[in-house]
């Protein structure tokens, strides 16, 4: 009996022996580059262009970071990101979870087609969609006069059609997931599909709507092709491409300051990560409705 | 008032048929209980009547008024779900008042409303638990709370105690009787378990295939069912078919089951299935506490047989013998301390006062 359980705490060991390796691996493979974007980022310009030794600073200095924070254009971009990020975020939530509800719970004509539909049109990458967007609003502009290029809340416009049509079909699977008594309960005890909603299907998905708007806000935030093909103007530009066009001078690279503007742009997501992983992991467990 | 009555209600789903037009009328307080096998119809018949599924076909009337375009909030019912369906992320409290909340119920209203209903309840302590801290028995009774504080005209029960182990279900299946008497409402109540259905109900809806086989008394569909299904569905271990033929013998009629057995009918029942001598296909039904070794005080009519025992199973209170007749599987029931072994004879006696003559065909009573 003893030898027996000595061995399942063996495999047991060695099991995590193999996890730790594979983790170790894994952590150093994501962790090199934002360690060397902080490395780089405490170099002056000097110490970057002498190129001594990539993985240690030999005169640290906040120097990138006091540059860029008193750089208006920098926190500009900043600002137009921020703006453009938690707009979409609300627009995509605004539509898709009333979108998912109505796919998931009322039975219409074509209701399945459409939700099939909805993921479809996710699969379609923005790479292809940029050229016919462009055209779109050129005929809309010289229709409307409303110049649809070149200003920051164009992204706004932009962006759900990328959040939208991925957060709806999350929402469907997660309120698809909640049992039809559930809302039977609440329809008898007087709700309207509006209360059922908001009083019993967001508080449950709330896990789900998190998860959405992570990806939503990771999407606007991150999103590159959308604001170099759009936006021209500095002013109006958002972090990602405002980096890399005020950044890089001609053949001019400013290696210090690219590495110190992308490492603090990567720290409201990183933020929002943390803040909203704590209710996140409270709704999964608090959620189960029946054991 | 609460009366709730149902006029040829028929269910289609896409063209196939769930319920085949139904008549039945639930008197006000009275329990009723829809039985039978899964997918009978009778949960789709509680879900009209509560207005979570539309009716094809026919009226469905509560107090007296058709309610067929009613939504459900506004037909004054109250549902308790098989799987409770108790909202997660509401205390128990919460759940219990969500729905006069919705009403906009004075706070104090709901208060008293919630307190009384979790006394009568028992479940005073458990008001600020959520869902997930409670047991399987506990959410059954707050489910129940929910329906309580509403103060319904009808109570409906969607098989509310499958969900739970064998042990607690006989224990919520007494509570939900104490409760029920408490509170006098109508209730419809459905579940697939006979039992459940026997020991609440005032009255027993026996479904099959989408229509009515049987309404009647627990002990009416007992002691004497209208149809074969009903013979069958009801008492366990069910009644036992033997596929026989009616012959004229001295003195009345005999009822032939093999070459070597034959047992004559009772003196009061040859009237009644004389015209049905000629019948091909006849089953004679017998239930399994009818085939005994006890005499209580013989008739005249029980009627010795010797038995080739199959199985024996001993329950305590009393062993089921299991043998054939004829090829048919044939079960009785003995008093524990009858001693037999698989493969020897026994020595069993018919009682014929209680049998039942079945129309093979049609499966009616005769």
């Amino acid at each position: 009996m003893a030898a027996r359980l000595g061995s399942i705490e063996g495999d047991r060991r060695k099991a995590m022996i193999w996890s730790y390796f594979f983790l170790v691996i894994f952590v150093v493979f994501f962790l090199t580059p934002p360690v060397y974007m902080l490395i780089t980022s405490l170099k002056s310009n000097a110490e970057i262009s002498a190129a001594v030794s990539p993985w240690w600073v030999m005169h640290p200095t906040l120097e990138n970071y006091r540059e860029l924070l008193t750089s208006s254009t920098y926190l500009t971009f900043f600002r137009n990101s921020a703006i453009v990020s938690v707009a979409v975020v609300l627009i995509t939530m605004a539509v898709s979870i009333p979108a998912a509800f109505a796919l998931s719970r009322m039975k219409f004509w074509g209701s399945a087609t459409l939700a099939t539909g909805v993921f479809l049109t996710y699969l379609i990458p923005e790479t292809l969609l940029f050229i016919p967007l462009f055209k779109i609003f050129v005929f809309i502009d010289e229709l409307t006069g409303i110049e649809l290029v070149n200003h920051w809340w164009v992204l706004v416009i932009l962006y759900p059609t990328l959040t939208v049509p991925f957060c709806t079909w999350l929402m469907i699977g997660y309120f698809s997931s909640i049992p039809r008594e559930l809302d039977e309960a609440a329809l008898i005890d007087g709700a309207g599909y509006l209360q059922i909603l908001t009083k019993v299907f967001i508080p449950v998905a709330l896990p789900g709507i998190i998860a959405a708007t992570i990806f939503a806000f990771t999407v606007s935030w991150a999103q590159f092709l959308y604001p170099l093909a759009f936006i021209t103007s500095a002013d109006q530009l958002v972090l990602p491409v405002g980096i890399i066009t005020t950044l890089v001078r001609g053949d001019v690279f400013t290696w210090g300051q690219i590495m110190t503007g992308a490492l603090l742009g990567a720290a409201p997501p990183l933020i929002i990560y943390a803040f909203l992983m704590d209710y996140y992991i409270a709704g999964l467990t608090a959620g189960a409705t029946k054991g | 008032m609460a009366q709730v009555t149902l006029r040829k209600v028929v269910k289609n789903y896409e063209g196939t048929p769930a319920v085949r037009g139904i008549d039945l009328d639930i008197a006000d307080k009275e329990f009723v209980v829809l039985v039978g096998p899964s997918g009978c119809g009778k949960s789709t018949t509680l879900r009209m009547i509560a207005g979570l599924e539309d009716i094809t076909d026919g009226e469905v009337m509560i107090g007296g008024e058709v309610v067929n375009d009613v939504p459900p909030k506004d037909r004054n019912i109250a549902m308790v779900f098989q799987n409770y369906a108790l909202y997660p992320h509401m205390t128990v409290y919460e759940n219990m008042s969500f729905g006069l909340r919705l009403k906009r119920v004075a706070r104090d209203e709901i208060a008293r409303r919630v307190e009384n209903a979790a006394r009568i309840l028992d479940i005073g302590e458990l008001l600020q638990r959520k869902p997930k801290q409670l047991s399987g028995g506990q959410r059954q009774r707050v489910a129940m709370g929910r329906a309580i504080v509403r103060d319904p005209k009808v109570f409906l029960f969607d098989e509310p105690l499958s969900n739970l182990d064998a042990k607690l279900r006989v224990q919520m299946r007494t509570e939900i009787k104490k409760v029920v008497q408490k509170v006098r409402t109508t209730t419809v109540y459905v579940t697939h378990d006979q039992i459940e259905a026997m020991t609440l109900a005032d009255r027993v809806v026996v479904m099959n295939a989408g229509r009515i086989e049987q309404v009647g008394t627990p002990n009416d569909l007992y002691h004497a069912p209208a149809t074969r299904f009903v013979a069958g569905f009801i008492g366990s271990p069910a009644m036992n078919f033997l596929p026989c033929t009616l012959e004229s013998a001295t003195g009345g009629l005999q009822l032939r089951l093999t070459d070597a057995l034959a047992f004559p009918v009772p003196q009061a029942r040859i009237d009644r299935y004389r015209p049905h001598q000629s019948k091909p296909v006849l089953l004679l039904g017998l239930r399994p506490e009818h085939i005994t070794d006890q005499r209580f005080g013989a008739t005249a009519n029980q009627h010795a047989f010797d038995v080739r025992i199959d199985v024996i199973e001993p329950m305590g209170i009393d062993t089921l013998v299991h043998f054939r007749v004829n090829g048919t599987e044939v079960c009785g029931r003995v008093a524990p301390a009858t001693k037999g072994e698989p493969g020897g004879s026994m020595p069993l006696f018919a009682d014929l006062d209680h049998m039942h003559l079945i129309e093979g065909e049609s499966g009616r009573v005769l």
